[in-house]
């Protein structure tokens, strides 16, 4: 087989399981609506229950917290979607579904490849849903329209290189329930422990070592430059090297699981 | 391959172990090409490890396996391309109509949009789910998604079918429904492994049948072989005086083909009578009533899968079957 011929195939196989898993939001809208109500609460509550303290303390030298916090809660809003990639795959793998895959003569990767897009784009989706409800809070992007389009393009690519790490640990764990926790595990300390809420700055020494460092951090601080023209201090490069870090080594490692999973 | 290419499936000193535990053991057999060959046993058998290893899911841990002989861990991809799998439980998206399930499958078999809807269509047709064809899978009944299911591992137009306990938790008329499907597919030429944990239902469809206990083959045979070694029908009978005891075995001797006993803790007669079961229940009733003996609740039954284990192992098959998992709880509702 050639090289083209077994690019088509990979193509092929990949839209046909990507429509597959963009089928069951089109036959069951109400995920889409509970992927958004979380961040919906989140973005409510965060916004008028700190808002007022975070801005007068002077911990948030923006103007409106509104405008501060909406790219960090679209941080989040993909890694919850991540979540849902791995509880879907763990779904898959004991409803018998990634059995009847493995039985035939398709690409290995483009059951993983096909949830990840699909994934990614139910997250374009959900981002613009936020988008809207953030503008009816007071959101507003500082700097013209390509900005903003390069801010939304960061949380995409975050989240469609954070939903192979899911696919990994949904293929791994092989229960809804247990992907579920397992994703908890790990999500809850990397979104409050980076500055997708409140500044770094006013975190303890030992938490801002890790705050600083971690990618949700550099992917908030990238997202607030290009919404409100934050200054960004290398945030674009080191937020490059852990996707393409993270890729790296959960894109191989998601498809040895699924070649070797029974 | 000279005579390997005669066979549908050909396994040779196959074991697989998973840590200290011996799913499979050192098996070896093989089948014909048009056939229906059948895996009988419990739970833990051994028969998934089996289907699994042949189907590509998984490799041996010893031992060679070839389909239509082609070997499955040298060559997975072409293998993949001469079977149709359907596993213990109906893989089929619940969020997709049938059309779409079989279309996909068609897809990721790489057959053109054309051909693929073509092809759905016809199978959607031949297993009388046109009218369902529309309807998401969400709304089928547990039947209907196995034949769906059974649709899916058709698509490729595969030389030989894979069925891991197809009818597995279905109601009578359904299992007939698909027995009937299995057959015409025979007729058509496809080669089929069935396992099953039913005796019933390799005895009805299987040509030829090997019987799996605890990873190893224990026996192998056609359905009449194996119920010969078992001893065919048997006759049961309560009786009302438990002192006839010894009269009443003294009075069916003649009759039984392999010595009758008496349990104690039913209080019942057993007698081994071969295959005209139903002629030998006159004769006995006769021998009784010539013997001057009450006995109730006289019944016939044919071997059963555990009869046949009880007479290859000594150990009953429903004593060494697993305790349900959760995934066969599911496959039941």
């Amino acid at each position: 087989m050639t090289v083209t011929r077994m690019l088509y195939y990979q193509a092929v196989d990949t839209w046909a399981i990507t429509k597959r898993n963009l089928l069951r939001y089109v036959r069951l809208p109400q995920l889409i609506f509970f992927s958004s109500i979380q961040p919906i609460i989140f973005l409510t509550l965060f916004n008028f229950v700190f808002g007022g303290a975070l801005v007068k303390s002077g911990a948030v030298l923006h103007g409106k917290y509104i405008d501060y916090l909406l790219p960090g809660i679209m941080i989040q809003v993909t890694i919850f979607g991540g979540l849902q990639s791995a509880i879907g795959l763990a779904t898959d793998m004991t409803s018998g579904v990634i059995s009847r895959f493995r039985s035939l003569p398709m690409s290995r990767g483009a059951v993983l490849a096909g949830r990840t897009l699909a994934d990614t784009l139910r997250n374009i989706v959900v981002v613009a849903i936020m988008l809207v409800y953030g503008y009816i809070l007071g959101f507003r992007f500082s700097n013209g329209l390509w900005d903003a389009a390069s801010m939304i393009a960061v949380v995409v690519l975050f989240g469609f290189a954070f939903s192979w790490v899911f696919v990994y640990v949904g293929m791994r764990t092989k229960d809804a329930e247990a992907a579920q926790l397992s994703g908890f595990v790990f999500i809850f300390p990397l979104i409050f422990a980076s500055a997708a809420f409140v500044p770094v700055a006013t975190m303890p020494g030992w938490l801002q070592q890790f705050a600083n460092n971690q990618p949700i951090t550099f992917a908030v601080n990238v997202a607030r430059h290009f919404a409100l023209g934050m200054p960004m201090d290398g945030a674009l490069w080191k937020l490059l090297v852990w996707l393409l870090g993270i890729m790296i080594l959960f894109i191989p490692l998601a498809i040895r699981t699924y070649r070797k999973h029974v | 391959m000279g005579m390997d290419s005669d066979l549908a499936f050909e396994v040779r000193g196959a074991s697989k172990y998973f840590g200290d535990i011996k799913a499979l053991d050192d098996v070896t057999l093989s089948s014909a090409q048009g056939k229906i060959f059948s895996l009988l046993g419990p739970n833990g058998a051994g028969k998934t490890t089996l289907v699994n290893m042949l189907s590509t899911l998984s490799e041996p841990t010893k031992g060679s396996l070839k389909v239509l002989g082609v070997d499955v861990v040298k060559y997975p991809g072409k293998v993949r391309e001469l079977i149709g799998l359907a596993g213990q439980f109906a893989a089929v998206d619940e969020f997709l109509t049938g059309e779409e399930n079989l279309f996909m499958i068609g897809r990721l078999y790489h057959l053109s949009a054309k051909e693929a809807r073509l092809r759905s269509h016809r199978l959607l047709k031949g297993l009388r789910l046109e009218d369902a064809a529309k309807r998401t899978v969400r709304t089928y009944s547990g039947g209907m998604r196995r034949r769906l299911d059974v649709g899916a591992s058709l698509v490729g137009e595969p030389e030989i079918l894979f069925l891991d306990e197809p009818t597995t938790g279905l109601d009578p008329r359904t299992r007939q429904e698909l027995w009937a499907i299995i057959r015409d597919l025979v007729k058509g030429g496809t080669s089929i492994l069935l396992t099953t944990q039913y005796l019933e239902e390799a005895d009805v469809l299987a040509d030829h049948i090997a019987v799996l206990d605890r990873g190893k083959l224990i026996a192998e045979g056609t359905s009449a072989q194996l119920k010969a070694r078992q001893g065919g029908d048997v006759i049961k009978f309560e009786l009302e005086d438990r002192s006839d005891r010894e009269k009443a075995l003294q009075a069916v001797m003649n009759i039984a083909t392999h010595a009758p006993w008496y349990d104690e803790t039913d209080n019942t007669v057993i007698i081994p009578v071969g295959s005209h079961g139903s002629k030998k229940l006159i004769d006995i009733v006769r021998a009784l009533d010539h013997a001057k003996i009450t006995a109730n609740n006289m019944s016939l039954h044919q071997p059963t899968l555990d009869d046949v284990f009880l007479t290859l192992t000594g150990v009953k098959a429903s004593a060494v079957a697993e305790k349900p998992t959760k995934r066969s709880k599911e496959q039941q509702l």
